[in-house]
Protein backbone atom coordinates (compact mmCIF):
# COMPACT_ATOMS: atom_id res chain seq x y z
CA UNK A 1 0.00 0.00 0.00
CA UNK A 2 1.04 3.74 -0.66
CA UNK A 3 4.58 2.62 -1.74
CA UNK A 4 3.25 1.81 -5.37
CA UNK A 5 1.46 4.68 -5.78
CA UNK A 6 4.20 7.10 -5.01
CA UNK A 7 6.20 5.84 -8.57
CA UNK A 8 2.68 7.05 -10.85
CA UNK A 9 0.95 10.06 -10.92
CA UNK A 10 -2.55 10.46 -9.99
CA UNK A 11 -3.53 13.79 -9.84
CA UNK A 12 -6.25 15.05 -12.29
CA UNK A 13 -8.08 18.53 -13.19
CA UNK A 14 -11.40 18.90 -12.93
CA UNK A 15 -11.28 22.23 -14.63
CA UNK A 16 -10.21 24.95 -12.44
CA UNK A 17 -9.93 22.28 -9.48
CA UNK A 18 -6.96 20.19 -9.16
CA UNK A 19 -7.55 17.10 -7.04
CA UNK A 20 -4.66 14.50 -6.03
CA UNK A 21 -6.14 11.78 -7.07
CA UNK A 22 -9.13 10.91 -9.62
CA UNK A 23 -11.73 9.28 -6.24
CA UNK A 24 -14.08 11.21 -5.11
CA UNK A 25 -17.25 10.04 -2.45
CA UNK A 26 -20.83 10.46 -3.72
CA UNK A 27 -22.78 12.79 -2.44
CA UNK A 28 -25.69 11.21 0.06
CA UNK A 29 -22.76 8.18 0.89
CA UNK A 30 -20.63 9.67 2.73
CA UNK A 31 -22.02 12.19 5.56
CA UNK A 32 -20.67 15.48 6.37
CA UNK A 33 -17.39 13.01 5.51
CA UNK A 34 -16.64 12.80 9.73
CA UNK A 35 -18.92 9.81 9.97
CA UNK A 36 -16.36 7.73 8.13
CA UNK A 37 -13.45 9.34 9.91
CA UNK A 38 -12.82 6.36 12.19
CA UNK A 39 -12.62 4.25 9.16
CA UNK A 40 -11.23 5.94 6.29
CA UNK A 41 -7.73 8.61 6.03
CA UNK A 42 -9.87 11.08 4.30
CA UNK A 43 -6.36 12.44 3.54
CA UNK A 44 -5.84 9.67 1.06
CA UNK A 45 -8.85 10.56 -1.09
CA UNK A 46 -9.32 12.81 -4.31
CA UNK A 47 -12.07 14.53 -1.85
CA UNK A 48 -15.27 14.23 -0.43
CA UNK A 49 -18.82 15.38 -1.66
CA UNK A 50 -21.32 15.94 0.96
CA UNK A 51 -24.49 15.54 1.32
CA UNK A 52 -27.22 17.85 -0.59
CA UNK A 53 -27.59 20.37 0.99
CA UNK A 54 -30.63 22.73 0.82
CA UNK A 55 -30.66 26.66 2.14
CA UNK A 56 -33.58 25.22 4.97
CA UNK A 57 -33.25 22.08 6.82
CA UNK A 58 -35.14 19.86 4.99
CA UNK A 59 -36.71 16.76 7.42
CA UNK A 60 -36.80 13.75 4.62
CA UNK A 61 -39.17 11.33 3.91
CA UNK A 62 -41.45 9.00 6.22
CA UNK A 63 -39.97 5.57 6.61
CA UNK A 64 -39.34 2.74 4.68
CA UNK A 65 -36.80 5.09 2.76
CA UNK A 66 -34.21 2.36 1.80
CA UNK A 67 -34.80 -1.14 -0.01
CA UNK A 68 -32.14 -3.84 -1.12
CA UNK A 69 -32.61 -4.88 -4.34
CA UNK A 70 -30.77 -7.54 -6.57
CA UNK A 71 -27.10 -5.93 -6.57
CA UNK A 72 -28.53 -2.42 -5.47
CA UNK A 73 -30.69 -0.83 -3.07
CA UNK A 74 -33.42 1.84 -3.80
CA UNK A 75 -33.36 4.88 -1.10
CA UNK A 76 -36.06 7.64 -1.36
CA UNK A 77 -34.41 9.43 1.61
CA UNK A 78 -36.43 12.93 0.34
CA UNK A 79 -32.89 14.68 0.53
CA UNK A 80 -32.82 15.53 4.48
CA UNK A 81 -30.55 17.58 5.39
CA UNK A 82 -29.44 20.20 7.81
CA UNK A 83 -29.63 23.07 5.57
CA UNK A 84 -26.60 25.39 4.69
CA UNK A 85 -26.61 27.73 8.25
CA UNK A 86 -26.10 24.84 10.33
CA UNK A 87 -23.49 22.85 7.44
CA UNK A 88 -21.65 25.70 7.54
CA UNK A 89 -21.75 26.36 11.44
CA UNK A 90 -21.62 22.58 12.56
CA UNK A 91 -19.87 20.48 9.65
CA UNK A 92 -17.16 22.53 7.58
CA UNK A 93 -15.18 22.74 10.99
CA UNK A 94 -14.19 19.04 10.56
CA UNK A 95 -14.15 19.43 6.63
CA UNK A 96 -11.40 22.22 7.00
CA UNK A 97 -9.19 19.94 8.41
CA UNK A 98 -9.81 16.44 6.43
CA UNK A 99 -6.85 16.53 4.24
CA UNK A 100 -8.64 16.15 1.02
CA UNK A 101 -10.67 17.98 -1.25
CA UNK A 102 -14.38 19.53 0.11
CA UNK A 103 -17.20 20.22 -2.78
CA UNK A 104 -20.28 20.82 -1.85
CA UNK A 105 -23.86 19.10 -3.36
CA UNK A 106 -26.15 21.72 -3.44
CA UNK A 107 -30.08 21.26 -4.31
CA UNK A 108 -32.98 23.34 -4.31
CA UNK A 109 -36.90 23.97 -6.23
CA UNK A 110 -36.67 27.04 -7.52
CA UNK A 111 -33.06 28.30 -9.51
CA UNK A 112 -33.38 31.39 -6.84
CA UNK A 113 -32.81 28.80 -4.59
CA UNK A 114 -29.55 27.56 -5.99
CA UNK A 115 -28.17 31.09 -6.92
CA UNK A 116 -28.79 32.09 -3.19
CA UNK A 117 -27.28 28.64 -1.78
CA UNK A 118 -24.22 29.01 -4.42
CA UNK A 119 -23.75 32.79 -3.21
CA UNK A 120 -24.00 31.63 0.64
CA UNK A 121 -21.23 29.09 0.51
CA UNK A 122 -19.03 31.01 -1.81
CA UNK A 123 -16.01 32.09 0.54
CA UNK A 124 -17.17 30.06 3.07
CA UNK A 125 -13.24 28.61 3.70
CA UNK A 126 -12.55 24.81 2.92
CA UNK A 127 -15.06 24.70 0.13
CA UNK A 128 -13.23 24.16 -3.33
CA UNK A 129 -16.07 23.61 -5.29
CA UNK A 130 -19.99 23.16 -5.73
CA UNK A 131 -21.90 19.93 -7.28
CA UNK A 132 -25.39 21.44 -8.20
CA UNK A 133 -27.91 18.43 -8.44
CA UNK A 134 -30.47 18.95 -10.92
CA UNK A 135 -32.65 16.02 -10.10
CA UNK A 136 -35.08 17.83 -7.80
CA UNK A 137 -38.70 18.95 -9.42
CA UNK A 138 -38.89 22.51 -10.19
CA UNK A 139 -41.84 23.82 -7.76
CA UNK A 140 -42.58 26.73 -9.99
CA UNK A 141 -42.82 24.37 -13.06
CA UNK A 142 -45.28 21.97 -11.77
CA UNK A 143 -42.34 19.78 -10.74
CA UNK A 144 -40.70 18.79 -13.63
CA UNK A 145 -37.05 17.82 -12.83
CA UNK A 146 -34.72 20.38 -13.51
CA UNK A 147 -32.50 17.64 -14.85
CA UNK A 148 -35.00 16.58 -17.02
CA UNK A 149 -35.45 19.58 -19.44
CA UNK A 150 -31.80 21.52 -21.05
CA UNK A 151 -33.17 24.73 -21.21
CA UNK A 152 -34.11 24.33 -17.11
CA UNK A 153 -30.64 22.58 -16.34
CA UNK A 154 -29.05 25.39 -18.53
CA UNK A 155 -30.84 28.09 -16.51
CA UNK A 156 -29.87 26.26 -13.06
CA UNK A 157 -26.19 26.13 -14.24
CA UNK A 158 -26.84 29.49 -15.35
CA UNK A 159 -27.45 30.91 -12.28
CA UNK A 160 -24.86 29.06 -10.56
CA UNK A 161 -22.24 30.09 -12.20
CA UNK A 162 -23.35 33.86 -12.11
CA UNK A 163 -23.17 33.29 -8.36
CA UNK A 164 -19.90 32.03 -7.18
CA UNK A 165 -16.46 31.97 -8.18
CA UNK A 166 -15.97 28.45 -7.13
CA UNK A 167 -15.73 25.52 -9.52
CA UNK A 168 -19.27 24.17 -10.50
CA UNK A 169 -19.97 20.76 -11.46
CA UNK A 170 -23.55 19.44 -12.72
CA UNK A 171 -24.63 16.38 -11.56
CA UNK A 172 -27.23 14.41 -14.15
CA UNK A 173 -29.84 12.68 -13.83
CA UNK A 174 -29.72 9.18 -16.35
CA UNK A 175 -33.24 9.55 -16.12
CA UNK A 176 -33.88 11.05 -19.12
CA UNK A 177 -34.07 10.10 -23.29
CA UNK A 178 -30.83 11.80 -24.02
CA UNK A 179 -27.88 12.51 -21.79
CA UNK A 180 -25.78 13.97 -24.67
CA UNK A 181 -28.49 16.66 -24.83
CA UNK A 182 -28.29 17.73 -20.99
CA UNK A 183 -24.44 17.34 -20.98
CA UNK A 184 -23.96 20.19 -23.99
CA UNK A 185 -26.83 22.08 -22.45
CA UNK A 186 -24.92 22.11 -19.19
CA UNK A 187 -21.97 22.55 -21.00
CA UNK A 188 -23.30 25.42 -23.12
CA UNK A 189 -24.61 26.88 -20.00
CA UNK A 190 -20.92 27.23 -18.41
CA UNK A 191 -20.56 24.39 -15.92
CA UNK A 192 -16.94 23.73 -15.50
CA UNK A 193 -17.68 20.08 -15.13
CA UNK A 194 -20.10 17.28 -15.32
CA UNK A 195 -21.15 14.41 -12.60
CA UNK A 196 -23.08 11.11 -13.91
CA UNK A 197 -25.01 9.27 -12.62
CA UNK A 198 -27.15 9.94 -10.11
CA UNK A 199 -29.93 7.04 -9.23
CA UNK A 200 -32.27 5.24 -11.78
CA UNK A 201 -35.82 5.62 -10.63
CA UNK A 202 -36.90 2.33 -9.56
CA UNK A 203 -39.65 0.53 -7.80
CA UNK A 204 -39.90 -2.49 -5.13
CA UNK A 205 -43.31 -3.95 -4.03
CA UNK A 206 -43.55 -6.58 -1.34
CA UNK A 207 -45.63 -9.23 -3.04
CA UNK A 208 -47.18 -10.56 0.54
CA UNK A 209 -48.90 -7.47 1.88
CA UNK A 210 -49.09 -6.00 -1.91
CA UNK A 211 -47.56 -2.93 -0.58
CA UNK A 212 -44.80 -0.82 -1.95
CA UNK A 213 -41.65 -1.12 -0.12
CA UNK A 214 -40.50 2.21 0.36
CA UNK A 215 -43.06 5.21 1.87
CA UNK A 216 -42.23 7.30 -0.85
CA UNK A 217 -43.66 4.19 -3.60
CA UNK A 218 -40.46 5.58 -6.03
CA UNK A 219 -36.93 5.79 -5.11
CA UNK A 220 -33.70 6.04 -6.86
CA UNK A 221 -31.70 2.87 -7.77
CA UNK A 222 -27.91 2.50 -6.83
CA UNK A 223 -24.97 0.06 -6.37
CA UNK A 224 -23.67 -2.19 -9.05
CA UNK A 225 -26.78 -2.70 -10.88
CA UNK A 226 -26.35 0.17 -12.09
CA UNK A 227 -22.97 0.14 -13.35
CA UNK A 228 -23.36 -0.91 -16.84
CA UNK A 229 -25.87 2.08 -17.48
CA UNK A 230 -23.65 4.66 -15.66
CA UNK A 231 -20.35 3.49 -17.75
CA UNK A 232 -22.54 3.47 -20.95
CA UNK A 233 -24.03 7.27 -20.55
CA UNK A 234 -19.94 8.04 -19.04
CA UNK A 235 -18.86 7.70 -22.02
CA UNK A 236 -21.11 9.01 -24.80
CA UNK A 237 -20.91 12.20 -22.40
CA UNK A 238 -17.24 12.15 -22.35
CA UNK A 239 -17.35 11.54 -25.58
CA UNK A 240 -19.82 14.78 -27.01
CA UNK A 241 -18.33 17.49 -24.36
CA UNK A 242 -15.02 19.47 -24.00
CA UNK A 243 -15.17 20.05 -20.03
CA UNK A 244 -14.57 16.77 -17.94
CA UNK A 245 -16.62 14.34 -16.70
CA UNK A 246 -16.91 12.85 -13.34
CA UNK A 247 -17.84 9.20 -13.03
CA UNK A 248 -20.61 7.80 -10.73
CA UNK A 249 -22.85 4.67 -10.83
CA UNK A 250 -21.75 1.02 -8.95
CA UNK A 251 -17.78 2.06 -8.65
CA UNK A 252 -17.26 -0.77 -5.29
CA UNK A 253 -13.71 -1.59 -6.55
CA UNK A 254 -10.77 -0.26 -8.44
CA UNK A 255 -11.12 -2.41 -11.84
CA UNK A 256 -14.68 -0.10 -12.00
CA UNK A 257 -12.94 3.22 -11.43
CA UNK A 258 -10.22 2.09 -14.47
CA UNK A 259 -13.33 1.37 -16.67
CA UNK A 260 -14.84 4.49 -16.17
CA UNK A 261 -11.76 6.56 -16.58
CA UNK A 262 -11.59 4.26 -19.41
CA UNK A 263 -14.27 5.36 -21.16
CA UNK A 264 -13.36 9.24 -20.62
CA UNK A 265 -14.30 9.92 -16.59
CA UNK A 266 -11.18 12.40 -15.53
CA UNK A 267 -12.63 11.14 -11.86
CA UNK A 268 -15.12 8.95 -10.60
CA UNK A 269 -17.22 9.13 -7.05
CA UNK A 270 -17.92 5.96 -4.83
CA UNK A 271 -20.99 5.75 -3.56
CA UNK A 272 -22.79 2.68 -2.37
CA UNK A 273 -19.71 0.97 -1.88
CA UNK A 274 -19.18 3.63 1.01
CA UNK A 275 -22.35 2.21 2.64
CA UNK A 276 -20.81 -1.94 2.36
CA UNK A 277 -17.24 -1.22 2.61
CA UNK A 278 -16.32 1.89 3.95
CA UNK A 279 -12.72 1.05 3.27
CA UNK A 280 -13.56 1.13 -0.37
CA UNK A 281 -12.88 4.46 -1.49
CA UNK A 282 -9.46 4.32 -0.15
CA UNK A 283 -8.36 0.76 -1.95
CA UNK A 284 -9.64 2.22 -4.96
CA UNK A 285 -7.13 4.49 -5.08
CA UNK A 286 -4.52 2.22 -4.18
CA UNK A 287 -5.59 -0.16 -6.85
CA UNK A 288 -5.32 2.61 -9.81
CA UNK A 289 -2.03 2.97 -8.47
CA UNK A 290 -1.01 -0.34 -8.86
CA UNK A 291 -3.14 -1.13 -12.02
CA UNK A 292 -0.53 2.29 -13.59
CA UNK A 293 2.62 0.69 -12.26
CA UNK A 294 1.36 -3.30 -13.80
CA UNK A 295 0.32 -1.26 -17.09
CA UNK A 296 3.82 0.83 -17.67
CA UNK A 297 1.72 3.91 -17.13
CA UNK A 298 3.24 6.83 -14.92
CA UNK A 299 0.43 8.58 -15.21
CA UNK A 300 -3.43 8.61 -14.46
CA UNK A 301 -3.98 10.89 -17.22
CA UNK A 302 -2.51 8.30 -19.64
CA UNK A 303 -5.57 6.39 -19.33
CA UNK A 304 -8.20 8.77 -19.58
CA UNK A 305 -10.56 7.71 -22.40
CA UNK A 306 -8.07 5.66 -23.53
CA UNK A 307 -10.56 2.75 -24.61
CA UNK A 308 -9.56 0.47 -27.79
CA UNK A 309 -12.44 0.51 -30.30
CA UNK A 310 -12.02 -1.08 -33.46
CA UNK A 311 -10.11 -3.76 -34.23
CA UNK B 1 -16.21 5.93 20.65
CA UNK B 2 -13.82 3.96 18.15
CA UNK B 3 -15.58 2.07 15.26
CA UNK B 4 -13.77 -0.39 13.44
CA UNK B 5 -14.26 -2.54 10.18
CA UNK B 6 -12.54 -6.02 11.15
CA UNK B 7 -12.55 -9.19 9.77
CA UNK B 8 -13.63 -11.39 11.99
CA UNK B 9 -13.56 -15.18 11.83
CA UNK B 10 -16.06 -17.85 12.69
CA UNK B 11 -15.57 -19.59 15.83
CA UNK B 12 -18.50 -21.79 16.29
CA UNK B 13 -22.30 -21.63 14.47
CA UNK B 14 -25.05 -23.39 16.82
CA UNK B 15 -28.37 -23.75 15.94
CA UNK B 16 -30.17 -23.15 19.33
CA UNK B 17 -33.63 -23.43 17.99
CA UNK B 18 -35.41 -23.99 14.35
CA UNK B 19 -34.78 -20.88 13.31
CA UNK B 20 -32.15 -19.04 15.67
CA UNK B 21 -28.72 -19.92 15.15
CA UNK B 22 -25.37 -18.15 17.17
CA UNK B 23 -22.63 -16.99 15.79
CA UNK B 24 -19.40 -16.96 18.08
CA UNK B 25 -16.78 -14.99 15.94
CA UNK B 26 -13.25 -13.76 17.06
CA UNK B 27 -13.40 -10.24 16.61
CA UNK B 28 -10.59 -8.30 19.06
CA UNK B 29 -11.13 -5.01 17.88
CA UNK B 30 -14.60 -4.93 18.36
CA UNK B 31 -15.09 -6.87 21.16
CA UNK B 32 -12.71 -4.88 23.28
CA UNK B 33 -14.82 -2.07 22.73
CA UNK B 34 -18.31 -3.30 22.64
CA UNK B 35 -20.68 -1.87 25.28
CA UNK B 36 -24.00 -3.88 25.81
CA UNK B 37 -27.01 -2.53 22.88
CA UNK B 38 -24.69 -1.98 20.63
CA UNK B 39 -24.69 -3.23 17.28
CA UNK B 40 -22.31 -4.37 14.14
CA UNK B 41 -23.04 -4.04 10.47
CA UNK B 42 -21.87 -7.88 8.85
CA UNK B 43 -21.61 -8.87 5.24
CA UNK B 44 -23.56 -11.60 4.27
CA UNK B 45 -20.63 -12.82 2.62
CA UNK B 46 -17.26 -12.02 0.30
CA UNK B 47 -19.64 -10.52 -2.64
CA UNK B 48 -21.79 -8.24 -3.88
CA UNK B 49 -25.07 -9.61 -4.07
CA UNK B 50 -26.69 -10.02 -1.47
CA UNK B 51 -25.46 -6.11 -1.37
CA UNK B 52 -26.06 -4.68 1.98
CA UNK B 53 -24.60 -5.72 5.15
CA UNK B 54 -27.05 -6.72 7.83
CA UNK B 55 -27.63 -4.86 11.02
CA UNK B 56 -27.00 -7.07 14.14
CA UNK B 57 -27.29 -6.06 18.17
CA UNK B 58 -24.27 -8.01 19.83
CA UNK B 59 -25.40 -10.91 21.37
CA UNK B 60 -22.46 -11.34 23.94
CA UNK B 61 -19.01 -10.05 24.42
CA UNK B 62 -16.63 -11.46 26.25
CA UNK B 63 -14.55 -7.98 26.62
CA UNK B 64 -11.65 -9.22 25.09
CA UNK B 65 -11.25 -10.71 21.57
CA UNK B 66 -14.86 -13.07 21.16
CA UNK B 67 -18.27 -12.01 20.50
CA UNK B 68 -21.56 -13.72 19.60
CA UNK B 69 -24.75 -12.59 17.53
CA UNK B 70 -28.18 -14.26 17.56
CA UNK B 71 -29.43 -14.86 13.88
CA UNK B 72 -33.33 -15.69 12.87
CA UNK B 73 -33.30 -16.66 9.46
CA UNK B 74 -35.40 -14.25 7.40
CA UNK B 75 -34.37 -14.41 3.91
CA UNK B 76 -31.87 -14.87 1.99
CA UNK B 77 -28.95 -12.89 3.89
CA UNK B 78 -29.50 -14.54 7.13
CA UNK B 79 -29.31 -17.57 5.81
CA UNK B 80 -26.00 -17.21 4.15
CA UNK B 81 -24.63 -16.52 7.83
CA UNK B 82 -26.68 -19.19 9.58
CA UNK B 83 -24.24 -21.60 6.65
CA UNK B 84 -21.17 -20.22 7.48
CA UNK B 85 -18.70 -22.65 8.74
CA UNK B 86 -16.01 -21.91 11.37
CA UNK B 87 -12.74 -20.87 10.13
CA UNK B 88 -14.55 -18.87 7.55
CA UNK B 89 -13.85 -14.69 7.64
CA UNK B 90 -16.80 -12.81 8.20
CA UNK B 91 -16.39 -8.63 7.58
CA UNK B 92 -17.69 -6.59 9.99
CA UNK B 93 -18.50 -3.32 11.47
CA UNK B 94 -18.70 -1.74 14.98
CA UNK B 95 -19.57 -1.24 17.64
CA UNK B 96 -21.87 1.01 16.95
CA UNK B 97 -24.59 3.13 17.90
CA UNK B 98 -25.44 4.21 21.76
CA UNK B 99 -25.62 0.92 24.53
CA UNK B 100 -27.89 0.37 27.30
CA UNK B 101 -27.76 3.31 30.09
CA UNK B 102 -26.72 1.36 33.46
CA UNK B 103 -29.84 1.77 36.02
CA UNK B 104 -29.44 3.29 39.41
CA UNK B 105 -26.86 1.10 42.05
CA UNK B 106 -29.36 -2.33 43.30
CA UNK B 107 -32.65 -1.09 41.50
CA UNK B 108 -34.75 -4.00 40.44
CA UNK B 109 -35.14 -4.13 36.87
CA UNK B 110 -37.21 -5.53 34.12
CA UNK B 111 -35.03 -6.67 30.79
CA UNK B 112 -38.11 -8.24 28.22
CA UNK B 113 -37.63 -9.48 24.91
CA UNK B 114 -39.52 -10.74 22.21
CA UNK B 115 -38.25 -13.26 19.26
CA UNK B 116 -34.98 -12.13 17.64
CA UNK B 117 -35.14 -8.94 20.04
CA UNK B 118 -33.88 -11.42 23.30
CA UNK B 119 -30.36 -10.97 21.24
CA UNK B 120 -28.77 -7.95 23.31
CA UNK B 121 -30.46 -8.73 26.24
CA UNK B 122 -27.89 -11.41 27.38
CA UNK B 123 -25.02 -9.09 27.05
CA UNK B 124 -27.03 -6.66 29.03
CA UNK B 125 -28.04 -9.16 31.76
CA UNK B 126 -24.44 -10.91 32.01
CA UNK B 127 -23.00 -7.59 31.98
CA UNK B 128 -25.31 -6.35 34.32
CA UNK B 129 -24.86 -9.34 36.99
CA UNK B 130 -21.41 -9.82 36.57
CA UNK B 131 -18.26 -7.32 37.02
CA UNK B 132 -16.74 -6.95 33.54
CA UNK B 133 -14.46 -3.84 33.50
CA UNK B 134 -15.67 -2.32 30.00
CA UNK B 135 -18.23 0.30 30.62
CA UNK B 136 -16.90 2.62 32.69
CA UNK B 137 -20.18 3.75 34.62
CA UNK B 138 -20.55 0.66 36.17
CA UNK B 139 -16.80 0.12 37.46
CA UNK B 140 -17.35 2.00 40.90
CA UNK B 141 -20.68 -0.52 41.77
CA UNK B 142 -20.07 -3.17 39.73
CA UNK B 143 -18.98 -5.32 42.65
CA UNK B 144 -22.13 -4.39 44.74
CA UNK B 145 -24.46 -5.02 41.87
CA UNK B 146 -23.53 -8.59 41.05
CA UNK B 147 -25.17 -8.89 45.06
CA UNK B 148 -28.32 -6.83 44.67
CA UNK B 149 -28.98 -6.07 41.21
CA UNK B 150 -32.40 -8.21 40.90
CA UNK B 151 -32.85 -8.72 37.68
CA UNK B 152 -36.60 -10.41 35.93
CA UNK B 153 -36.35 -11.44 32.26
CA UNK B 154 -39.32 -12.02 30.48
CA UNK B 155 -39.19 -13.66 27.00
CA UNK B 156 -41.62 -14.30 24.20
CA UNK B 157 -41.59 -16.50 21.20
CA UNK B 158 -43.89 -17.90 18.78
CA UNK B 159 -43.13 -21.16 20.35
CA UNK B 160 -41.19 -22.99 23.41
CA UNK B 161 -38.44 -24.07 21.28
CA UNK B 162 -37.01 -20.99 20.46
CA UNK B 163 -36.43 -20.21 24.36
CA UNK B 164 -35.37 -23.41 26.15
CA UNK B 165 -31.51 -22.32 25.58
CA UNK B 166 -32.09 -18.07 26.05
CA UNK B 167 -33.97 -19.06 29.20
CA UNK B 168 -31.85 -21.16 30.73
CA UNK B 169 -28.70 -19.12 30.19
CA UNK B 170 -30.53 -15.99 31.62
CA UNK B 171 -31.49 -18.36 34.91
CA UNK B 172 -27.71 -19.38 35.38
CA UNK B 173 -27.02 -15.80 35.61
CA UNK B 174 -29.74 -15.43 38.37
CA UNK B 175 -32.43 -13.65 36.66
CA UNK B 176 -35.44 -14.16 37.34
CA UNK B 177 -37.18 -15.93 34.02
CA UNK B 178 -40.64 -16.08 32.54
CA UNK B 179 -41.76 -16.94 29.28
CA UNK B 180 -44.19 -16.68 27.09
CA UNK B 181 -45.12 -18.10 23.71
CA UNK B 182 -48.12 -17.60 20.67
CA UNK B 183 -48.45 -21.36 20.94
CA UNK B 184 -48.67 -21.95 24.72
CA UNK B 185 -46.36 -24.52 24.16
CA UNK B 186 -43.73 -23.34 27.40
CA UNK B 187 -45.04 -20.54 29.91
CA UNK B 188 -47.92 -18.00 29.23
CA UNK B 189 -50.06 -18.53 26.20
CA UNK B 190 -50.23 -15.17 24.56
CA UNK B 191 -48.21 -12.18 24.51
CA UNK B 192 -45.04 -11.70 26.51
CA UNK B 193 -46.76 -8.00 27.60
CA UNK B 194 -48.93 -9.36 29.50
CA UNK B 195 -46.64 -10.33 31.63
CA UNK B 196 -45.23 -7.48 32.54
CA UNK B 197 -48.10 -5.78 33.77
CA UNK B 198 -47.36 -7.66 37.07
CA UNK B 199 -44.06 -6.82 37.77
CA UNK B 200 -44.21 -3.18 37.32
CA UNK B 201 -44.64 -2.16 40.74
CA UNK B 202 -41.64 -4.41 41.62
CA UNK B 203 -39.25 -2.52 39.08
CA UNK B 204 -37.25 0.94 38.71
CA UNK B 205 -36.10 0.18 35.03
CA UNK B 206 -37.70 -1.58 31.51
CA UNK B 207 -35.38 -2.52 29.07
CA UNK B 208 -36.79 -3.65 25.68
CA UNK B 209 -36.48 -5.42 22.81
CA UNK B 210 -38.61 -6.52 19.86
CA UNK B 211 -40.57 -6.01 17.24
CA UNK B 212 -42.55 -2.42 16.84
CA UNK B 213 -45.93 -3.62 18.40
CA UNK B 214 -44.53 -4.98 21.08
CA UNK B 215 -42.29 -2.63 22.25
CA UNK B 216 -44.74 0.19 22.18
CA UNK B 217 -47.12 -1.68 24.41
CA UNK B 218 -44.32 -2.30 27.02
CA UNK B 219 -43.86 1.74 26.46
CA UNK B 220 -47.24 2.28 27.29
CA UNK B 221 -47.38 0.26 30.12
CA UNK B 222 -43.68 2.13 31.57
CA UNK B 223 -45.48 5.46 31.04
CA UNK B 224 -48.87 4.80 32.79
CA UNK B 225 -46.88 3.44 35.72
CA UNK B 226 -44.34 6.16 35.17
CA UNK B 227 -41.17 3.42 35.14
CA UNK B 228 -38.39 4.50 33.24
CA UNK B 229 -37.88 2.22 29.51
CA UNK B 230 -35.36 2.05 27.62
CA UNK B 231 -36.07 0.03 24.03
CA UNK B 232 -33.52 -0.71 21.60
CA UNK B 233 -35.21 -0.24 18.27
CA UNK B 234 -34.97 -2.18 14.65
CA UNK B 235 -34.89 -0.55 11.08
CA UNK B 236 -33.89 -1.47 7.85
CA UNK B 237 -30.20 0.58 7.47
CA UNK B 238 -27.37 0.51 5.05
CA UNK B 239 -24.85 1.84 6.52
CA UNK B 240 -25.01 2.06 10.68
CA UNK B 241 -22.61 4.92 10.10
CA UNK B 242 -25.08 7.86 9.98
CA UNK B 243 -24.76 8.63 6.49
CA UNK B 244 -27.56 6.88 4.37
CA UNK B 245 -29.76 8.30 6.70
CA UNK B 246 -32.37 5.26 5.84
CA UNK B 247 -33.00 3.75 9.10
CA UNK B 248 -35.64 6.42 10.06
CA UNK B 249 -38.20 5.98 12.65
CA UNK B 250 -41.26 8.50 14.00
CA UNK B 251 -39.39 10.46 16.69
CA UNK B 252 -41.85 12.26 19.93
CA UNK B 253 -41.61 16.08 18.79
CA UNK B 254 -42.50 15.19 14.95
CA UNK B 255 -38.64 14.63 14.15
CA UNK B 256 -37.47 11.42 12.83
CA UNK B 257 -34.85 9.95 14.72
CA UNK B 258 -32.05 7.48 13.09
CA UNK B 259 -31.90 4.47 15.08
CA UNK B 260 -28.12 4.15 13.89
CA UNK B 261 -26.55 7.30 15.40
CA UNK B 262 -29.09 8.15 18.24
CA UNK B 263 -29.94 4.59 19.11
CA UNK B 264 -29.86 1.35 18.81
CA UNK B 265 -31.31 2.38 22.47
CA UNK B 266 -33.64 5.70 23.43
CA UNK B 267 -35.43 6.33 25.85
CA UNK B 268 -39.12 5.35 24.94
CA UNK B 269 -40.28 8.57 25.67
CA UNK B 270 -38.21 9.69 22.44
CA UNK B 271 -40.29 7.60 19.87
CA UNK B 272 -43.65 8.78 18.58
CA UNK B 273 -45.40 4.76 19.27
CA UNK B 274 -48.55 6.06 17.84
CA UNK B 275 -46.73 6.68 14.24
Amino acid sequence: MGSVNHAVDLSVSLGPLSLANPVLTASGTFGYGAEFAHLVPLARLGGVVVKGISLAPRPGNPPPRIVETPCGMLNAIGLENVGAERFIADKMDFLRTCGCRVIVNILGDSIEEYASLATRLTGVAGIDGLEVNISCPNVKKGGVAFGTVPEMAAAVTQAVKAATDLPVIVKLSPNVTDIVAMARAVEAAGADAISLINTLIGMAIDARTRRPRLANVIGGLSGPAIKPIALRMVWQVASAVKIPVIGIGGIATAEDAIEFLLAGAAAIQVGTANFINPAAAGQIVDGIGEYLHQQGESSVRAIIGSLRLGA
Amino acid sequence: MPEYQENSIIDQVDRIAESFYRLTLHAPLIAATARPGQFVMAACGPFLDPLLRRPFSIHRCNGSDTLQLLIRVVGRGTELLARCRPGQGLSLVGPLGQGFNPPAPSAPVCLIGGGIGIAPLLFWAERLKEHQPCTVPLLFWAERLKEHQPCTVLLGSRTGEDLLQLSAEFSQLGCRVETATDDGSLGHHGLVTDLLAARLSEVDKVYACGPMPMMAAVARSCRDAQVACEVSLEAHMACGLGACLGCTVHGAGGLYLHVCKKGPVVNAEEVAWDR
